[in-house]
């Protein structure tokens, strides 16, 4: 990439100095510290009043909101009665018993070979049509998933099966899209790695417009998605 | 410094054959029912709307005023967590970054998110002519590319073509499947998962467009409907981030207010499907990502706008609300505009970016209602830069030499105010005596323009200024 780096190091220069020219500024170091106060600040912006209610009326509104965009929610008392509900959902849906399952912790501890789940431990190959994952955190303000991408928790999961199966516990509701970059810092710092490479909010099914502007759900990504809240742990 | 494949020049004969397009007529009357008012419930569902929209344009106005700063910024985050950042003067060293990668991959299949500074730069027919083979995969810009047709709306790129043309389109492409009838749209769609997941899976090479790039982080953001854009980044060896300049915000905090307003304005929806954000390459113990991740900065022309009239254009959030809301759009769709950006905010990006000799013309498409700017969640005064290009037109002489002598002889008579009175008083009184009776005129001596495809309604009684005159004084 020799002499391409350098007519790009020109080009860096050359754009910034026009970016620079073109503004009018003051005092550099003035404009310069007010840059470095805002990225580090994280301050907030206007947070939506429908977000400003308890912890058990998020659950309601995140739940409502979810299925205004065509997810499907189910809750469960505890963990171990996932293999079960999600068997059920299956059963409902005419779908087989058989899934991919992200190696997720939360997910690891439960019995799965008690209940019909043919669950498979791994990333989503691509003729997987069941796809089983954990939420980082789940948002009220408008029904989104905050899946957060690891070694325990493969991006392509959200995508590649057909139905999209996500646990979120009750406690990780939260109100607004900020609370959840918060949490996201917390772990970040807590585990030494910055944020996860990959963020997904996930809000409802896939769709589309285009044709006719009609809409059509499960163009590339999940046709179905299916929520289970897990009101304990 | 252009824009691909630009014939903003033909509008004329562009806009003339797109009101005589009865397909096309169809689906913009569609327009309104649609993304327009599902916009109007989404904004009545949200009772901070108009304030989120106030505080998005002060971010994007403190960004813009330390531009620089925020994209060395980003440029930082982004090495921080494991990608490059790649900077492109204009289109021609845009495209010359890409291919560099692609050829380093040694790549033969590109699959492609839906990207507008892609399409401004040409990128798919540019990687084409070096062997390979881009495939979009947004379902809108998949249909376009096998009609090979430019996108004629920023978030609808095939919103002209009906079902019928789309059925056609499959079917004289995807020959190994079963031909589709044009009211199965959901077979369509089957037909689309299954040739484009086949793509995903073998591709060498990811691009993907930017809503943002988070300076604080070194993220790029997409927001997507479908899915097509996560399954572009996430399975090929390479992901690739196109993206102008201005697309840089400074914190995520920032990045979520304005992604309040910009699925509500586009879409109408609360939020798209799917928003996400990407940093750096594959990490240690993951299972899934791309291992390399770079981001190309595009200026072509965004830099020479700060400090200019139009500068606020750079605002702008690619939501395609204003296309929605605008009556000529409504009436002539995209394509006439012959850019890649066209409606109203193509009116102002098109000849700031490629200069207004080459689209003069777009600028005068407008009634100057006003209806762009009141729907603009980034509240872009595009009339009044609209004005501004018209103004320019004028002063360097691209506008036509009727239009010019005409302006400058109402000119010479409006700065004479006497003379201006009586003239007018004059033209209302004949009009008025000739007219009165049918109350408008079918035709008309150096008015044929207008009344060659309406009246002009005769004026009734007296002129203003002389009724003004005669008023009963207090």
């Amino acid at each position: 990439m020799g002499e391409t780096a350098e007519v790009m190091s020109e080009a860096r220069d050359a754009i910034l100095a026009r970016v620079k020219g073109g503004l009018t500024r003051d005092d550099d170091d003035v404009a310069r510290r007010a840059v470095t106060e805002r990225l580090a600040g994280h301050t907030r912006g206007l947070q939506p009043k429908r977000i400003a209610i308890d912890q058990e009326a998020l659950v309601d509104l995140f739940a409502e909101n979810a299925q205004a965009v065509d997810a499907t929610v189910s809750f469960v008392n505890s963990a171990a009665d996932l293999p079960d509900a999600i068997a059920d959902y299956l059963r409902s849906r005419n779908m087989p018993a058989q899934a991919a399952i992200a190696p997720h912790p939360n997910l690891d501890g439960i019995d799965w070979s008690a209940s019909t789940m043919d669950v498979h431990r791994r990333a989503p190959k691509a003729d997987d049509r069941i796809g089983i994952n954990r939420c980082f955190a789940a948002v009220a303000e408008t029904g989104t998933l905050v899946m957060a991408s690891g070694p325990d928790s493969p991006a392509t999961m959200n995508f590649l099966p057909e139905t999209h199966i996500a646990v979120v516990a009750a406690s990780e509701i939260i109100g607004s899209y900020e609370d959840m970059w918060d949490r996201l810092r917390n772990a970040g710092r807590a585990s030494g790695e910055a944020l996860p490479r990959t963020v997904n909010m996930i809000t409802g099914t896939s769709r589309t417009g285009d044709i006719e502007q009609t809409l059509q759900t499960g163009v590339h990504g999940p046709k179905a998605l299916h929520i289970v809240v897990v009101k304990e742990g | 410094m252009t824009v691909h494949n630009l014939t903003s020049r033909n509008f004329r004969e562009k806009s003339t054959s797109a009101l005589e397009d009865a397909v096309l007529q169809g689906n913009l009357v569609k327009l309104k029912d649609n993304f327009l008012a599902r916009r109007t419930k989404a904004k009545a569902s949200l009772p901070e709307f108009d304030d989120l929209r106030d505080a998005s344009v002060v971010i994007k106005k403190h960004t813009i005023a330390h531009l620089d700063l925020y994209l060395e910024a980003f440029e930082a985050s982004v090495k921080a967590s494991g990608g490059q950042v790649h900077w492109a003067r204009d289109d021609t060293e845009a495209r010359a970054i890409v291919l560099e990668i692609c050829k380093a991959e040694n790549a033969k299949t590109v699959t492609k998110g839906k990207t507008m500074v892609g399409e401004e730069i040409g990128i798919n027919p540019f990687l084409e002519a070096h062997g390979m083979t881009p495939i979009e995969t947004d379902l809108g810009e998949y249909i376009i590319q096998l009609a090979d047709e430019p996108p004629s709306h920023i978030i609808a790129p095939a919103i002209h073509k009906n079902r019928q043309q789309v059925a056609e389109l499959f079917n004289e492409h995807h020959p190994h499947l079963e031909p589709r009838d044009a009211d199965d749209v959901d077979g369509m769609l089957a037909d689309a998962r299954t040739v484009l997941r086949e793509e995903f899976l073998k591709a060498d090479v990811g691009i993907t467009g930017a809503n943002f790039l988070i300076a604080e982080t070194g993220q790029t953001v997409i927001v997507t409907n479908e899915g097509n854009g996560d399954l572009t980044q996430l399975l090929p060896r390479v992901h690739i981030a196109l993206a102008g300049i201005e697309k840089v915000v400074p914190t995520l905090e920032d990045t979520m207010t304005i992604m309040r307003v910009l699925a509500r304005s586009a879409t109408g929806q609360e939020m798209s499907s799917y928003t996400t954000f990407s940093a750096g390459g594959r990490r240690k113990g993951d299972l899934d990502g791309p291992e390399a991740f770079h981001v190309v900065l595009l200026d072509n022309g965004r830099s020479k706008l700060l400090g200019t009239p139009t500068e606020d254009i750079l605002r702008c959030i690619r939501c395609g609300c204003c296309l929605n809301a605008c009556p000529v759009y409504g009436k002539i769709g995209g394509h006439a505009y012959g850019s890649t950006y066209s409606g109203p905010v193509g009116a102002i990006l098109t000849p700031s970016l490629a200069g207004l000799s080459e689209a003069h013309h777009l600028p005068q498409a407008s009634s100057l209602c006003g209806r762009c700017e009141e729907v603009c969640p980034m509240r872009i005064p595009i009339p009044k830069m609209l004005r501004h290009f018209r103004e320019e037109e004028v002063a360097s002489g691209m506008a036509p030499a009727s239009a010019r002598r005409g302006i400058a002889l109402w000119a010479w008579f409006a700065s004479r105010p006497g003379l201006y009175r009586t003239m007018t008083s004059l033209t209302t009184g004949v009009l008025s005596r000739f007219g009165r009776k049918r109350g408008r005129f079918s035709s008309l001596p150096m008015a044929g323009a207008w009344t060659s495809t309406r009246d002009l309604a005769s004026p009734q009684g007296r002129s203003f200024q002389s009724q003004w005159a005669k008023r009963p004084k207090s």
